[in-house]
């Protein structure tokens, strides 16, 4: 099916997959294995202009939006959503000041992010503030004109490796959730430091760590937006970030999907190659539906988004809960085909179901998307927005 | 010049389309249609019943063949010592002057090399033009190029040969185009044909494809031939023959690109792609260790190691090493294929190779059905053997 | 300084088959591709430029071939390449490698000024390895062929390691120069979006035969000293035999073949 790509978005697709065969696949497997971080795809990512792609002209971007960031991101992780995730994390960490930084902080940061030459992280995650972000505990407080902050931040993706890190803190904790701000904190300042690397089940591709925060002064200039905005600014960037998690699980999924189907094809049992048998075709089939369902509504709500829609939060939630769903089921299924094999470190398929695990939980787990669908689903019908149900003639 | 459809003639009856070797004709509203592929090879013109094709060709100034005479044989040393590759041409330039009932001559420029030219003419030389100089002692570009430009220019011979060589493929094109005549690189195969002229025979197309090459109106008839190719020429001490000193020129010394040094390297890997004989080795290896009884076969034989898709994608060896439609093309003189079941995959990328030794278990296996020799058995038994066997002569 | 790329585009060779029957070549599904050797060869033409930073340098890629060989142009021009010129016209079809490289210094003459034109060891049609070369002697410049690297570039002088079989030649040589690369030499870009996109909206200018100041005698088929008399699949293989028996007399019979076939 043609999905109706623009010539820009062509390209990054052509590119990204390039990238992606020749350059990824070859090294994925050690990547999984020692946890590195992969710098010199990095490098050859930001060459390409991957990093560019979502980011506004003016600063360096090719001024597309996030389905071109969505497209970047599937076909990368098509081949590992470790690597892929090194890309997308940075975006997450970009987003913000895209949505909410003056033109000096973009003129300060957005280009060197464009070029690849830095990477982004964003930071809200906490030890006892994951679904709750509300009981972050980091704080900043105002001293001249400095804000110290002091506390930590958990499983932070991309920490330890970028030099941009947009962090959650309270500025007032009598506010509550209207009480905290975001601030850019660059590496390399007083008072942050970094903790241990996470050992994790999958995406060892990319590189996890705590932010540690000892009365780090941070120049005023680096708020974004204005103190009271944190939330609001973590949760617009998620709205506009979902879809690319969602299509670093789908990238995962179809991943998948090609090693199962290659190799039904390549492996005899019982005299034939085992595709041609039933129970693996209604298998393969399945997944084959999810997969493509999952992308049209990636597709769907990424468009809108970029068309300006504010209005698709429900979609937002809805596309990355499935997309991940999606992910783990077909990850699954595929090592289900590939048997024996499928479970050998030697063949991919049991990474890319390691890797799939991941996208059920962060950037919201599924059960808070689930509840951010309800709500909205609630409110929808509340307003009368929504048709009530058809009078039976 | 060129070629033409008579519009008034054609009859759109297609039979020029049929015959066209490189299917440059088309057909558009029943005329054909010559079109840019067409390389005026002239097999249209007689097929056409109704003369609607013309083929107009004006070579320029023929020379006068008549004048041209005797095989000549470049011969190729380093550091004083004559490489074997100008023995098998002068075994192949023998025979032609035989047919052609004309001299062999060898051309041999260096310096310090002693016995050199007696030992050409034990292998067949007629004559030797020999120039002993230090400044021919290294090969360069320029002052062999010249000194070859005035030998043939003086005693104009037929047929030039020269082995291709990193030597050969600099010195015999610059020679070519020097004195305006045709070169063909890489013969696999020189004739005579009814005419008397020279068939240089050459593979195409990675190997895929043979052509036939001629040189009619020009004089030498030169061609390059590979290492291995011809059968080298036995030495009888009793020839008889003569040597004849070049005379160095001042100008001979005159040069642009100077080679100021020699660096020895042994490459321990041998480039696939060039390398005359490749063992590869497969899943039927077992196991990763098996590649060390490939390499030992290697070694014997003094070739490369390959390997088939599976043994690279179950990580028993790099993927440099893989022969087939994802890896490498190979076209070697000789191809030994170990523990290999010959997919199609497989064989798409080694069955032009000149001789197929396929060993392994399966009397079924489908690489039996290009192998020149099967050997259906124990791969570890059977190897050890092989080696054995070559280390005993 | 001038740094001209010779490149081509061709059939992706390892999917080019004759038909056994008809003895034509079977086009269908073949891709056409730059050829490799050549995609080193720009990639070596950028890295000169970025070595020489400071003087200003402008690499121009130029092929020749029918109208479709824009294609390669235009993916010289994604990875960064300054200029690019087709040279195309049906006054050289037929060409051998005499006339390509006559043709090709003829248009290196008529850019003018070049310093070094660069050319990948051979294309995977023809296989010669003869058009660099050629284009060396038409234009009355030294050579260096297969060059596996370059130690030191300046806009008067190059020196570069030349891959023997042993070993390697350092080669010394004053420019104008002609260069062909061999894929040991470097490892070729990608290009980026940026540069796909600039090159999508390229205008590339198309020379014909009239544009050059050639002689038409040695255009085309008929400036070919070599002309193609026949092509034909090669021979499918015989049946092969199977060899039996022990592994030691298995070794002795096998071993005895190769040497019988001057394999060993």
């Amino acid at each position: 099916m043609d999905y109706q790509l623009t010539e820009l978005q062509q390209e990054i697709r052509d590119i990204a997959r390039r990238i992606a065969e020749e350059k990824i696949k070859p090294v994925r497997a050690q990547y999984d294995q020692d946890g590195n971080f992969p710098w010199d795809i990095v490098k050859v990512c930001a060459d390409a202009d991957l990093f560019a792609v979502f980011l506004p002209e003016a600063y360096g971007g090719l001024g597309g939006g996030i389905m071109e960031l969505v497209v970047a991101t599937e076909e990368l992780s098509r081949a590992c959503g470790g690597i892929a995730l090194c890309l997308a994390a940075s975006a997450l960490g970009t987003i913000p000041i895209v949505l909410f930084g003056t033109d000096e902080q973009k003129q300060k940061y957005l280009p060197d992010l464009a070029a690849g030459k830095k990477l982004a992280a964003f930071a809200l995650t906490e030890p006892a503030a994951g679904s709750d972000a509300s009981a972050i505990q980091t704080t900043a407080t105002k001293d001249g004109d400095h804000y110290v902050l002091n506390g930590l931040k958990q499983w932070i993706t991309n920490g330890g490796e970028a030099e941009t890190y947009v962090v959650i803190t309270m500025t007032d904790k009598s506010k509550g959730a209207r009480g905290a701000s975001a601030l850019i904190v660059e590496k390399g300042m007083d008072g942050f430091e970094f903790g241990k690397k996470e050992d994790k089940m999958g995406i060892r591709g990319s590189t996890t760590r705590e932010l540690i925060f000892r009365d780090c002064r941070v120049p005023k200039e680096n708020l974004l937006g204005r103190e009271g905005m944190g939330f609001m600014v973590a949760m617009k960037t998620f709205d506009m970030s979902r879809p690319g998690v969602a299509a670093q699980a789908l990238g995962i999924a179809q991943g998948a999907l090609d090693e199962a189907v290659n190799y039904a094809r390549q492996r005899e049992q019982f005299g034939h190659p085992i595709i041609s048998f039933q129970g693996i075709q209604f298998k393969l089939a399945e997944m084959a539906m999810r997969v493509e369902a999952a992308r049209t509504l990636i597709y769907a709500v990424a468009r809108s988004i970029d068309a300006g829609d504010t209005k698709c939060a429900k979609e937002s939630a809805m596309c990355k809960t499935f997309a991940s769903d999606v992910a783990m089921y077909v990850t699954t299924e595929a090592v289900q085909v590939l048997g024996g094999y499928g479970y050998m470190r030697e063949y991919p398929v049991e990474k890319m179901m390691r890797d799939a695990k991941i996208t059920q939980i962060y950037e919201g787990t599924n059960e808070i998307q689930r509840s951010v669908i309800a709500t909205n689903l609630i409110k929808e019908y509340a307003s009368h927005k929504r048709p009530a149900a058809a009078k039976v003639r | 010049m060129g070629i033409r459809i008579i519009e008034g003639k054609c009859t759109g009856c297609t039979l020029c389309v049929r015959a066209c070797p490189f299917a440059a004709i088309t057909m558009a509203e029943k005329l054909a249609v010559i079109g840019p592929e067409c390389t005026l090879c002239g097999a249209c013109v007689p097929v056409c019943t109704f003369d609607a094709i013309e083929l107009i060709v004006e070579q320029r100034k023929p020379v006068d063949t008549a004048k041209y005479r005797n095989v000549w044989v470049v011969a190729e040393q380093k550091r004083g010592a004559v490489q074997s590759v100008t023995y098998e041409l002068i075994g192949a330039g023998r025979e032609l002057a035989r047919k052609r009932g004309s001299e062999l001559h060898v051309v041999l420029m260096g310096h310090g090399m002693d016995g050199a030219a007696e030992e050409l003419i034990a292998r067949g030389a007629d004559v030797v033009h020999s120039m002993d100089h230090p400044a021919f002692a290294e090969y360069q570009d320029e002052p062999y190029s010249r000194v070859l430009c005035r030998l043939i220019n003086k005693h104009k011979p037929e047929i030039v040969l020269c082995g291709a060589t990193a030597i050969g493929r600099s010195l015999i094109p610059r020679v070519a185009v020097q004195i305006n005549t045709g070169l063909t690189a890489d013969c696999t195969g020189l004739e005579i044909d009814a005419d008397g002229g020279l068939m240089q025979i050459r593979p195409a197309f990675g190997g895929n494809i043979m052509a036939t090459i001629l040189t009619p109106n020009h004089r030498p008839q030169m061609a390059t031939v590979r290492h291995k190719v011809m059968k080298e020429a036995k030495p009888d001490p009793t020839r008889k023959g003569k040597i004849i000193a070049i005379e160095p020129r001042k100008e001979d010394a005159y040069i642009r690109a100077k080679v100021v040094d020699f660096v020895e390297e042994i490459e321990s890997t041998v480039n696939l792609a060039e390398a005359d004989i490749i063992v590869s080795g497969g899943r039927g290896l077992g196991t990763p260790d098996g590649f060390q009884l490939i390499e030992k076969l290697a070694l014997a034989l003094g070739g490369a190691v390959g390997s088939s898709r599976a043994a690279v994608d179950a990580g028993w060896i790099p993927y440099s090493h893989q022969v087939g439609q994802t890896g490498k093309t190979v076209c070697p003189k000789l191809y030994v294929a170990c523990g290999i079941s010959g997919q199609i995959q497989h064989l798409v990328g080694m069955q032009s190779s000149d001789t197929i030794v396929a060993i392994n278990k399966d009397r079924d296996a489908p690489i039996f059905t290009v192998a020149d020799y099967g050997i259906v058995g124990d791969l570890y038994r059977v190897i050890p053997a092989l080696v054995d066997r070559l280390n005993q002569r | 300084m001038k740094v001209v790329v010779c490149i081509k585009q061709v059939p992706d060779t390892t999917n080019v088959r004759i038909n056994p029957e008809t003895n034509t070549l079977i086009r269908e599904g073949v891709e056409s591709i730059c050829n490799p050797f050549d995609e080193y060869a720009l990639e070596e033409a950028l890295r000169i430029k970025e070595r020489l930073e400071g003087e200003p340098v402008t690499t121009i890629a130029v092929t020749m071939g029918p109208p479709q060989a824009e294609a390669v142009l235009r993916q010289a021009l994604a990875i960064g390449i300054d200029e690019a010129i087709l040279l195309s016209d049906r006054a050289f079809a037929g060409s051998d490698t005499w006339a390509t490289s006559y043709a090709l210094s003829r248009m290196i003459d008529k850019i003018g000024d070049v310093d070094i034109v660069l050319c990948g060891k051979q294309a995977i049609d023809g296989d010669t390895a003869q058009v660099g070369p050629g284009i060396a002697v038409h234009l009355g410049f030294p050579q260096i062929t297969f060059v596996k690297r370059i130690e030191e570039i300046t806009p008067k002088k190059i020196r570069a390691e030349r891959m023997m079989e042993e070993g390697y030649q350092v080669v010394e040589s004053r420019l104008p120069v002609v260069l062909t690369v061999v894929k040991e030499i470097n490892e070729p870009r990608l290009p980026s979006i940026r540069g796909k996109m600039r090159a999508k909206k390229a205008e590339i200018p198309t020379w014909t035969a009239a544009d050059l100041d050639a002689n038409k005698e040695y255009l085309g088929l008929n400036g070919s000293p070599t002309v193609v008399h026949k092509i034909y699949a090669p021979e499918r293989k015989k049946d092969g035999q199977i060899i039996e028996g022990e592994p030691t007399d298995v070794a002795i019979e096998l071993v005895s073949e190769l040497k019988r076939l001057s394999l060993v």
